[in-house]
């Protein structure tokens, strides 16, 4: 279990997991496909000649722009997995919808399941408000009872001696390429009415998301806004059934969203890139499916949106783990260039600044590290320009005598990190009442993170003080900037 | 169409007939479903405390590409191959939820959402891609069947027939849950209610955590053979959650789901033979109904109990107000 605690081979676990899995995944798709000719189903399905694909096009769009729009609210309001609460108990409202006149009519299954998912949602909050059961146990309760009655609705249906019945089974798993034209018309209201609402009603679903408690304050009906996006949800959710089932539209509502929250700060810029998420795993997904006959969309959706997750989990531009590694290891370079100036500081002090030519051997007893770190350091240093190499030796190899001296803007930089160190020293002893030999280590740590302008305060409040603590100067103003 | 839907009850053909007729299979039905709700309201019990209801309910789904690989791996559908699977499956998911949450700012309700959803879609994928090699069905798995469940190999223990292979596994199971539970009993409970008092007395919550995650894995898919992948967490949540709203006693609760457990196989076989469906789901709704029931009733925090109560002092504090004012 030990691995569990150490967060690096989690993550390596997990990456690796992930990469096992979906190669497989991978590798079955492609054994499948060589038998069905997926090129020319793939031509087939860009060029769009033929209405079916436009359907399932528009349809797996309008899903992805519903669903990212409306998942965005669950997400930054952690209710994610009310979503997939909701997503499986309209199962018995589409049972029940589809009992009424024994066949696939649209509106129908969408009356019976939009009243079956906000009954739903409605006993989340009725359970949690009169007993001492937690959310969790509420959804998972109502999660799991609703489709044991939809189950048992859906194999009486199975057993029942009744015509048209085979388009109950796609909603498990969804089939993008039974949209018809019914289908598309009540999604594109659908979609219209969403956008509609949630631009009128913008400023509110906003204010009760992120503090329920000043929109009930000035007045707004935060239980009725509530139920109006839950509707809005079920809404979707409903439409979203026949392209990726019952079991994935919750991932579509929040998987979209949750790599838009990766991206961005802004409310709008989440909704527009999780609107945009959706529509392209929508459509990714309607088109893998394509390629073959018995391919189920849904779960090609799911992928599609899991992928565009994973890039924006490790390379999303300021959250993501990659570009995080990235600055950290910049500044761990930063931090140990500017050590290392820090020290050749130090011995030019110990010589009375007498000495300006150093040697490797002393710069790596200074700064306690081995000749080989040692040459590194320099080297960087050289590269940024900040010292130069006075031995004859070879740059790759210096050995042991190699010599070295600083040039001016080294020397300047090398000035402001022993001034910034010493400053916030005096700062600590002299402002918070630190004791002299506790300093040290917390300035060690503060020297790289001063700024000019924080600097220029500290030293008025000090009121341009000329030694430490331990009574070593000060680099002087005009010894940095000049 | 209402009439056809919902067929005539008949006492000679619902309650009769399966255990005159048919009462070698019935019994044994029941049975089954009778240990798969008990070992999954044992243990659901301490999931509910653990407030991993949802956990649960990731696993359940993740399980699918578990056993999906290991059945294409060692092209068998034996216990142990799927054992291990469904615990690989179970260790990956927790360790993905983890791995979100840890590295990015994603909420713990997101990652559990976004990991079940995608290795469900894998296993889906998987399934059927290999819909010719594989011998189980996706939508078997989402809703097995508990009168699919093979009755006729039956295991025979010096010269006595025992019963069939699946229910003496799941009674296995059972067994052994139950003995773990009262090994660990006292680790479970400090581990449950207060983690920090549990690291005071030595007790590392972190691996009760685990444990209790693996045998959770092995729970669910020891039972999705019958119940299938959504329905565990019914089977997970329900027992528990009516005990609870009756008493507060952790043993109590733990003896009250077994009852329940009991109540869902057999009403749940019923309701399905009168209905002619689906028995998990039979057993579903008949823990629905049960707990609706109980939500009412219970006699202390029930719904009506609360309402009697809360018109009742009302009453009582207005009719003191007005003797005061009198």
């Amino acid at each position: 279990m030990r691995i569990f605690q150490n967060r690096k081979a989690r993550n390596l676990l997990a990456i690796c997991g992930f990469l096992i899995l979906c190669s497989l995944s991978q590798a079955a798709k492609i054994g499948e496909l060589t038998d069905t000719n997926w090129q020319e189903q793939a031509i087939e399905f860009w060029t769009m000649q033929q209405p079916s694909v436009r359907m399932a096009v528009v349809g797996t769009t309008l899903i992805g722009l519903c669903c990212g729009i409306l998942g965005s609210f669950l997400v930054v309001r952690k209710l994610s997995l009310l979503g997939d609460t909701l997503s499986h108990a309209v199962l018995p409202g589409v049972a029940a919808g589809f009992l009424w006149n024994a066949s696939k009519d649209p509106w129908a299954i969408f009356i019976g399941a939009t009243a079956a998912g906000i009954l739903g949602v409605a006993l989340v909050g009725w359970i949690r408000s009169t007993t001492h059961l937690k959310e969790d146990s509420a959804m998972g309760m109502v999660l799991a009872g609703f489709y044991g009655l939809g189950i048992t609705m859906t194999t009486m249906i199975q057993n029942m001696a009744m015509g048209n019945k085979s388009g109950l089974d796609k909603f498990f798993f969804g089939q993008a390429s039974a949209f018809n034209e019914g289908d598309i018309q009540l999604l594109a209201i659908i979609s219209i009415i969403t956008i509609a609402i949630l631009l009128f009603f913008y400023k509110e679903f906003l204010t009760i998301s992120f503090d329920a408690g000043f929109a009930k304050g000035s007045g707004m009906p935060a239980k009725v806004l509530h139920y109006a996006l839950m509707a809005l949800l079920a809404f979707a959710v409903v439409v979203s059934l026949q392209a990726v089932g019952v079991v994935l539209v919750s991932a579509l509502l929040i998987t979209p969203a949750a790599a838009a929250f990766l991206l961005t700060d802004r409310m709008h810029w989440m909704l527009i890139l999780a609107a945009t998420f959706g529509m392209l795993s929508g459509v990714l997904g309607a088109f893998i499916s394509y390629l073959s006959n018995d391919l189920p969309t849904g779960p090609f959706i799911v992928l599609g949106a899991t992928f565009i997750f994973l890039l924006a989990i490790y390379l999303g531009p300021r959250h993501g783990i990659l570009p995080k590694a990235l600055r950290r290891r910049k500044q761990r370079k930063r931090i140990a260039l500017e050590n290392t100036l820090k020290a050749i500081f130090h011995l030019c002090e110990r010589s009375d600044f007498e000495r300006r030519v150093f040697e490797l051997n002393e710069l790596s007893r200074e700064r306690n590290i081995s000749l080989r770190q040692t040459e590194r350091e320099v080297a960087n240093l050289a590269k940024a320009g900040m010292a130069s190499r006075q031995s004859k030796d070879s740059p790759l190899e210096m050995s042991a005598q190699g010599r070295f001296k600083l040039t001016s803007s080294g020397w300047l930089r090398a000035c402001e990190i022993v001034r910034n160190h010493r400053l916030w020293e005096l700062y600590l002893t002299n402002a918070a009442h630190y004791r002299v030999d506790h300093v040290h280590d917390d300035a060690e740590e503060i020297e790289h993170l001063l700024g000019e302008h924080i600097v220029k305060r500290i030293e008025e409040r000090l009121q341009n003080p000329i030694t430490d603590p331990h009574g070593r100067l000060i680099p002087s103003r005009e010894q940095v900037t000049v | 169409m209402r009439d056809q839907f919902l067929p005539a009850f008949s006492f000679q053909n619902a309650i009769i007939e399966p255990w005159s007729l048919y009462f070698d299979s019935t019994i044994w039905i029941v049975t089954m479903g009778f240990l798969v709700a008990a070992t999954c309201g044992l243990i659901g019990c301490f999931i509910i405390l653990r407030r991993m209801a949802l956990v649960g309910d990731a696993i359940s789904h993740s399980l699918l590409p578990g056993i999906t690989l290991a059945f294409l791996l060692t092209n068998s559908r034996d216990t142990l191959p799927m054992m291990i699977g469904a615990i690989a499956a179970g260790v990956v998911t927790v360790a993905l939820i983890e791995a979100i949450r840890q590295s990015s700012r994603i909420k713990p309700d997101a990652a559990i959402g976004i990991v079940f959803s995608s290795l469900f879609a894998i296993g889906v994928v998987l399934i059927s891609a290999y819909a010719d090699t594989v011998d189980l069905d996706a939508e078997c798995v989402l809703y097995g069947e508990i009168g699919w469940i093979p009755l006729e190999d039956r295991i025979v223990l010096g010269g006595h027939e025992i019963g069939p292979l699946p229910v003496i596994r799941m009674a296995v199971i059972g067994l052994i849950a139950l003995g773990l539970l009262l090994t660990f009993y006292k680790e479970l409970l400090v581990t449950s209610f207060d983690a920090g008092l549990a690291a005071s007395l030595g007790i590392n919550p972190g691996r009760y955590q685990y444990g209790l995650t693996l045998f959770l894995s092995v729970v669910i898919v020891s039972s999705f053979e019958s119940v299938g992948v959504i329905l565990v967490i019914a089977m997970l949540i329900f027992p528990g959650a009516t005990s609870m709203l009756l008493t507060d006693r952790l043993p109590r609760i733990l003896w009250l789901s077994a009852g329940f457990s009991g109540l869902y196989g057999l009403l749940g076989f019923h309701l399905a033979t009168w209905l002619d469906a689906s028995i998990a789901g039979g057993m579903t709704v008949v823990a629905g109904i049960i707990f609706t029931l109980v939500w009412i009733l219970a006699p202390k925090r029930g719904l009506l109990v609360k309402f009697v109560f809360k018109s009742h002092s009302k009453g009582a504090r207005t009719s003191s107000i007005e003797t005061q004012a009198g």
